[in-house]
């Protein structure tokens, strides 16, 4: 019997990011703000971290209603319509639902229905791990455009009076529209993850150890489910980090991976107008720009002076503001590199839309 | 395999480097914190450049440890012995 041939989808050679969009929410929460919570000062935060000030979104506004907020300007500006997305990624760990996904839910608000809707969980790395995607989706031809969004409301999972990453974490929204090219636009990813330092930042308990608490009472005392669960913040998961290792990794080990980044896309540091990357703190920044020997021509990202670090969202709010303040670096060539929780990382060449 | 002298003087230009203090500034009995005013995330700092540096590792609960530069060379010589 002769099997017949099947049709594959036809492959795209090459991908660029068309354009960019960013949703900054309205609260600014500032280094006096944070040292009513965590014996500090102004002085101590900027010398440390170099954030001046965090934009945090207040009740009433959702990871998705920032998503959307971003998710629009970047399809005004690539020319796209909601429509003729393949694909619509949102990389988040504060979505507050395990299940329906942010995603789906933007998709149907933009009017991009049916495509294909998905959440990626990689922390601060999740917006590198969504061009990763975007960029395989459309050159393998199974999207003909890609909506990757990073979108976070930390404030929603910190506890103010920690202090080992709550001061450093602000909300906020980036998105880009992925779609074919005519030139290579999109360099080859160098991504991974280390499960091996899964404690090295993450949440202080699982949602089965709420469900533990809440029955049981934190303190041992006999209470209601709902006394329990509405009395005791502190059921509440937040996050903490072991702030040495998560350094000395980020520093060490990352400006490699960015190396290697520039590497597999065949660019020298010299060649690039950017190097954006994931805005954890402002010393990291500094120490793998040294690391990289980045000549003084190459813009660097420090949109965590004002924004803090807002995880996943934190490089497309970053590029969207070098774009803004930068209009002539369009075009030219960035390194970006995310890496956080997990611990994961990724890291690419783009061109700037 | 470095002397004490070679990794004191090793020591000194990577905390020039991240700090900007005169290398002839950093002395064996100097502590990190007190005397040269270097901070936790200077120190992680200096700690990697230090591994690259001596090809040594320098484990995250050992840095503590390290109060003064004599404390960096010791471990750092011990650690190439």
């Amino acid at each position: 019997m002769s099997v017949p041939t099947l049709k594959q989808a036809p492959v795209q050679a090459n991908t660029r990011i068309m354009g960019v969009g960013a949703y900054r929410p309205s609260v600014i929460v500032t280094n006096e703000d944070v040292c009513q919570w965590i014996d500090s000062s102004d002085e101590w935060i900027r010398q440390r971290t170099g954030i001046i000030t965090r934009h945090r979104a207040p009740a009433d506004v959702s990871v998705i209603d920032m998503a959307e907020g971003a998710a629009r300007e970047a399809l005004q500006r690539a020319g796209i319509e909601a429509s003729q997305l393949g694909a619509v990624i949102v990389s988040t760990v504060t979505h507050p639902y395990a299940t329906p996904s942010a995603a789906a839910s933007l998709a149907d608000r933009l009017g991009a229905t049916p495509a294909p809707a998905f959440d990626i969980s990689a922390a601060c790395a999740g917006y590198c791990y969504g061009i990763a995607q975007g960029d395989a989706l459309v050159r393998s031809g199974a999207a003909s455009y890609v909506l990757v969004v990073g979108a976070e409301k930390l404030s929603d999972v910190i506890d103010n009076t920690e202090r080992t990453i709550s001061f450093l974490l602000g909300d906020g929204a980036g998105a880009v529209v992925i779609g074919p090219s005519d030139t290579p636009g999109i360099g080859p990813s160098v991504w991974g993850s280390d499960g091996s330092k899964w404690d090295a930042i993450g949440m202080t308990h699982s949602m089965l150890d709420i469900r533990e608490l809440a029955l049981t009472g934190k303190h041992g005392a006999a209470v209601s489910d709902e006394e329990a669960a509405v009395t005791d913040a502190s059921l509440w998961p937040t996050l903490r980090q072991d702030g040495q290792t998560v350094f000395r990794w980020a520093v060490w080990e990352m400006a490699k991976v960015a190396q290697q980044a520039l590497d597999a896309a065949g660019i020298r540091s010299e060649d690039l107008a950017a190097f954006i990357p994931h805005q954890a703190n402002m010393r990291i920044i500094d120490e793998m720009a040294k690391k990289l020997h980045l000549p003084a021509t190459v813009k660097i990202a420090r949109d965590i002076a004002d924004a803090g670090n807002t995880s996943a969202a934190s490089i497309p709010l970053a590029t969207h503001r070098l774009l803004e303040e930068n209009p002539e670096l369009s075009g030219g060539l960035a390194l970006q590199i995310g890496f956080g929780a997990g611990l994961v990382f990724g890291a690419q060449v783009v061109v700037l839309p | 395999m470095a002397s004490n002298e070679e990794i004191l003087a090793g020591l000194a230009e990577i905390v020039n480097e991240e700090t900007g203090l005169a290398a002839e500034a950093v002395e064996m009995d100097k502590s990190f914190t007190e005397d040269l005013d270097i901070d936790s995330i200077s120190m992680m700092t200096i700690v990697v450049n230090a591994e690259e540096k001596f090809g040594v590792r320098i484990p995250d609960e050992e840095v503590k440890n390290l109060k003064t530069v004599g404390d960096a060379v010791s471990f750092i010589a011990n650690a190439q012995a």
